[in-house]
């Protein structure tokens, strides 16, 4: 035990003569503060006493890590020396810690068993280190990190070197081991979560983190769980992972978190949840008593850090000489202390769903930067490597400024930001080293970028398809954007193929690489994962979306409906009355008696308005009412005739001449290939909707070449034709090449269809797609490989597998119901049932 | 919430999310009843203010749905057309109870459009 009292103080009644008494229980860094606030604003009004369970004067805690490891001195630390105490006639009373608190008598009682009277109590604790409940940890060697005296004992045990274990990656067990590792010793840390300081640092910047810790020599353990601290004579030898990993230690440093020291206030019945509850004047539940520091609970908040400690001791001390004031809570900021690693973080980043990410990489000088934004203001920012303009963010942060106007420059910081000219991104951008890092996804810095440009590639679609800049995550698009004007002047840009829509920064392409890339195979997980800017997109993104997966994935991904268009989702096409039509397929045009006569029972059964013969070459019946169209389906099934697709993005008709078996000129039976066409790939869903024919003769009177696919057929074989289009934009087709046998004729069917499947973008016909691409793109993608045609089939064929199902069929047989039903029906008089 | 006879119309689990189901009202409107992928439960007419499209086919996206005719986005909370589109389709105070949906009486039989400055009623699942 060790009392000082201030030398005037000694036999003295200053107690009384110097007004109220005021005892403060904590000589740490919020209590003394407390009491250096209310003395600055009026020296007399309080006698005051400081109880300090440690045997020291007041010192800055948070520098007990640059003790740790060699970098200050204790005497460095010291806030208040005994001077000051002296000075301000303050009664010290160090390493006789308060055991109890009367709150009737209105005095604590210290372990010497000493009382002191209080007119006005402070209760200033601090934190307890939480020890984790594992077998071992009472042993020898189990050190928590929290004063001096922590301090002393590592350095103790570091003085004969080996090997230290830290439990907890925070923000204290990494400044533990930094220091440890300084001292020499081999040191692992063992971090329950998958992220160092995952409170305070995203998943970027943790990584950063432990990288450069590995790199100087430490041993980080990441989702790492300690079963025991094994002991061996009572002392500390090894710590057991749960994995079975055995490290062995002749220290551990328990650092995985701290506790409100609470047990006073507890038994002295003061309002206690997680710390001692207090207003936002800092008053307990009993109004004699105040609280502040980590002990304490406002608003429901504990605090770790000293900044809010600042604030709480002002209204505290504003309080107390009767000019309240009020906290109302901080926000925090982070830095880790440890040299060489700037670190900087603050506020909330984990990015919701109404908030936007500006980020910033620079590999090759280990920067990562990220601001959260959300309704125009900073929410959240995580600095590494480059923490010079933390504080001005986390001013904007603190000051909920609107950053609008800045918005494009904010994540260069503040000097560009502000300063006139540089608010241009492209001019930050240009300023930009070489080896910046643009794009963090696939490490490409701004000279790479800049010489793709200069090679030639004058649009987004080309940087990202060159040197795969922004072709992942695309969170630098912006600065790829900005580095195009840069470079090329605006102007000269190409504005490369649109989004797919609003809800994303991707085009399709982008889209439909990234889901074979990155494994993507549910909708979701696609918006998700390629960061779409709405919660489940929109309805040009979903049935796109839908396609794609299904393109990608055959036999695995299973269909949204709910993302398909109505003609899709009801296998009909809708009409302006809300009513639909009911195509059957005819294979090739070909129908008989049984069909015809089965087509006129369902129209007449199901009241069809209207009978069409379609440019198709089948039947279409009008005016089906959504509840009866599994009925109608059924009875043209039980006739042997399937849906028709005329309401599919997906094949369509396969119409076909009568060829050489009926007609003088035919040199094939086009009928028959035609039938075997539509057999193969009836049922295939593709970008937009599809049509073939088959002409018997270059007379074409199956008008083979507006098709998207096309047969002619020769004396001497098939003419295959692809790219046509009848419709808004008349396209004739381009001749693809000349086969000699129906067999190679479907097989390039086949290939050519699943080359569009896999290439073009959703709603992108034949045509504007082989306009787009090129005949030679065609070509060369189609023949420069012998085996590419056979193989492109084979993936037609393994995915049609999935889809000749019949989808009337399914329905018919009671498949979604709810599709085709109402959920109730309500009829005025006779309520259904009613509630009041 | 307004107040009111409350219809029981069925349970929420009979509407997959991001989907709509119909309820013909005898000599009224039909009604078209939503489930956001959210899980947020809407009534509104089931008749698009542009040229009358079924409202309850299109494809549901947030608290919107796209017609399936035009493709105009209606609001299912205010039942106006977004956009530059003009246009606003009655709403139906809907309510959850117990897994259960609930629809104003009142509303059902006469569906108004809803007051401009009226945050339209929602329910959650
Ligand atoms: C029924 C039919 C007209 C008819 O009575 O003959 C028809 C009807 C429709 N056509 Fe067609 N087209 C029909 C043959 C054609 C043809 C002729 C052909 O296939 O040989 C063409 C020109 C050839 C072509 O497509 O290249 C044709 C070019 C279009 C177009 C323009 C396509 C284009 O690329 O420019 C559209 C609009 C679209 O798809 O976006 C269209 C869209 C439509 C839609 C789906 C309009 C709509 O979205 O509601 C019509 C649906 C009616 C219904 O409810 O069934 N229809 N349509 C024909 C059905 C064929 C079938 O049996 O499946
Ligand atoms: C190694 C380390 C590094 C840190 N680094 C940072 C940092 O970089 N940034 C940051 O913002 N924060 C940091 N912190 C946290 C910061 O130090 C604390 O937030 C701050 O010290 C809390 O102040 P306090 O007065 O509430 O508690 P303390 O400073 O812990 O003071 C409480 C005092 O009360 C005494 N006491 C407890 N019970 C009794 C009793 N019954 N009787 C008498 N005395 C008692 C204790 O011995 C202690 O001295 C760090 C902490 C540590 C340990
Ligand atoms: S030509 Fe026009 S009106 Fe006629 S069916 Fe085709 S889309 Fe409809
Ligand atoms: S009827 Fe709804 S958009 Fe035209």
């Amino acid at each position: 035990m060790n009392v000082t009292v201030a030398p005037d103080m000694k036999g003295t009644t200053g107690v009384l003569s110097r007004g109220r008494k005021l005892v403060v229980i904590g000589n740490g860094m919020a209590g003394c503060r407390a009491v250096e606030e209310i003395l600055s604003r009026d020296g007399t009004r309080f006698d005051v006493t400081i109880f300090g369970a440690e045997p020291r004067v007041n010192y800055n805690r948070i520098m007990l890590s640059p003790v740790l490891a060699g970098e200050k001195t204790f005497e460095e630390i010291v806030i208040n020396g005994q001077d000051w105490y002296d000075d301000n006639h303050i009664q010290l009373v160090s390493g006789d810690p308060v055991v109890g608190i009367d709150r009737q008598q209105k005095h604590v009682i210290t372990r010497s068993g000493r009382i002191e009277n209080y007119d006005t109590l402070l209760i200033a604790t601090g934190s307890d280190p939480f020890i984790i409940p594992v077998p071992g940890k009472d042993l020898d060697g189990v050190v928590t990190f929290r004063d001096l005296d922590d301090v002393d004992k590592m350095l103790t045990a570091a003085e004969k070197g080996g090997s230290a274990v830290v439990i907890g990656g925070g923000l204290l067990g990494l400044e533990a081991a930094h220091g440890l590792s300084l001292r020499g010793m081999d040191v692992t840390v063992v971090h329950l979560m998958p992220t160092l300081m995952e409170r305070q640092l995203d998943e970027a910047a943790g990584y950063l983190l432990k990288a450069e810790l590995e790199k100087r020599g430490q041993t980080i353990l990441t989702s790492a769980n300690t079963k025991e601290i094994v002991g061996k004579d009572g002392k500390v030898s090894a710590v057991l992972l749960e994995d079975g990993t055995v490290i062995p230690a002749e220290i551990v440093v328990m650092a995985a978190g701290i506790r409100p020291a609470t047990g006073l206030a507890k038994e002295a019945g003061l309002d206690v949840e997680r710390g001692i509850l207090v207003d936002d004047h800092m008053v307990t539940s009993d109004p004699d008593i105040l609280a502040v520091g980590e002990c304490v609970q406002h608003r429901g908040l504990c605090y770790g850090l000293v900044a809010p400690l600042w604030d709480m001791c002002r209204s505290l001390a504003d309080y107390a000489t009767d000019t309240p004031s009020g906290y109302g809570g901080s926000v925090t900021s982070t830095k880790l202390k440890v040299s060489g690693i700037d670190l900087f973080s603050a506020g909330d980043f984990t990015s919701g769903e109404d908030c936007e990410d500006i980020v910033m990489r620079d590999a090759s000088r280990g920067i990562y930067k990220r601001v959260v934004v959300k309704d125009s203001k900073i929410v959240g920012a995580v600095l590494y490597g480059d923490t010079a303009d933390g504080n001005w963010y986390f001013d904007l942060l603190k000051k909920e400024e609107d950053i609008s106007d800045i918005r494009e420059a904010l994540i260069f910081g503040q000097a560009f930001a502000s300063g006139g000219a540089l608010l241009d991104p492209n001019a930050a951008v240009a300023a930009l080293s070489d080896d910046a890092e643009i794009c963090g996804c696939n490490g490409v810095s701004k000279g790479q970028v800049v010489s793709c440009i200069n090679n030639g590639a004058h649009s987004l679609d080309a940087v990202r398809s060159t040197c795969k800049a922004s072709a992942s995550c695309g969170s630098c698009t912006g600065l790829v954007e900005s580095l195009l004007a840069v470079t090329l002047g605006e102007d000269a840009v190409e504005t490369g193929p649109k989004t797919m829509c609003k809800c994303t920064s991707f085009t399709h392409d982008d889209v439909r690489a990234l889901i074979l890339e990155k494994n993507l195979k549910a909708i979701p997980q696609v918006m998700q994962e390629l960061h779409w800017s709405t919660p489940d997109g929109c309805s040009s993104c979903r049935p796109a979306l839908n396609y794609y997966l299904l393109c990608a994935w055959p036999g695995e991904y299973i269909d949204d409906q709910k993302s398909r268009f109505v003609n899709e989702r009801l296998h009909a096409n809708i009409q302006k009355d809300g009513t639909y039509s009911v195509v059957p397929r005819m294979w090739g045009g070909i129908t008989s008696p049984k069909e015809l006569r089965a087509i006129a029972d369902a129209a007449e059964k199901y009241q069809a308005r209207l009978v069409k013969v379609t440019g198709g070459q089948r039947i279409d019946l009008f005016g089906i009412k959504k509840e009866d169209l599994p009925g109608i389906w059924a009875d043209l099934n039980a006739a042997g005739m399937v849906s028709g697709h005329a309401y599919g993005k997906s094949l369509r008709t396969v119409k076909t001449c009568v060829g050489s078996e009926w007609c003088r000129f035919g040199t094939q039976d086009s009928t028959g290939l035609g039938v075997q066409i539509e057999r193969m790939t009836w049922g295939s869903w593709m970008p937009h909707k599809f049509k073939i024919a088959v002409s018997g003769c270059p007379r074409n009177c199956a008008e083979a070449t507006i098709k998207d696919f096309g047969v002619v057929c020769v004396d001497s074989g098939y003419e295959l034709h692809v790219g046509g289009n009848g419709g808004i934009h008349v396209r004739a087709t381009d001749l693809l090449c000349k086969v000699e046998t129906e067999q190679e004729a479907m097989e390039h069917c086949a290939a050519f269809i699943q080359l569009y499947r896999e290439d073009a973008r959703y709603l992108e016909r034949t045509a504007p797609w082989i306009e787009r691409k090129g005949l030679d793109w065609l070509k060369e993608a189609l023949f420069s490989d012998p085996n590419t045609v056979k193989e492109l089939a084979r993936r037609f064929r393994y995915s049609q597998r999935f889809s000749q199902d019949d989808p009337w069929a399914q329905r018919a047989g009671g498949d979604r119901a709810d599709l085709h039903s109402h959920l109730a029906e309500v009829r005025p008089l006779q309520i259904i049932s009613e509630v009041a | 919430m307004p107040v009111g006879k409350w219809l029981d119309v069925g349970t929420v689990d009979q509407i997959e999310p991001g989907t709509a189901r119909t309820l013909p009202v005898e000599g009224r409107e039909e009604l078209a009843v939503f489930r956001t992928m959210r899980g947020e439960v809407f009534t509104i007419v089931n008749k698009c203010p542009h040229k009358q499209g079924p409202l309850s086919q299109g494809i549901v996206h947030g608290n919107v749905v796209a017609c399936p005719l035009h493709n105009w986005n209606i609001s299912l909370e205010t039942g106006r057309a977004l956009g530059d589109d003009d246009g606003c389709v009655p709403t139906i105070p809907t309510k959850v109870e117990g897994g259960r949906i609930f629809l104003l009486r009142e509303a059902v039989l006469n569906p108004q459009v809803a007051d401009a400055a009226d945050e339209a009623p929602k329910a959650a699942a």
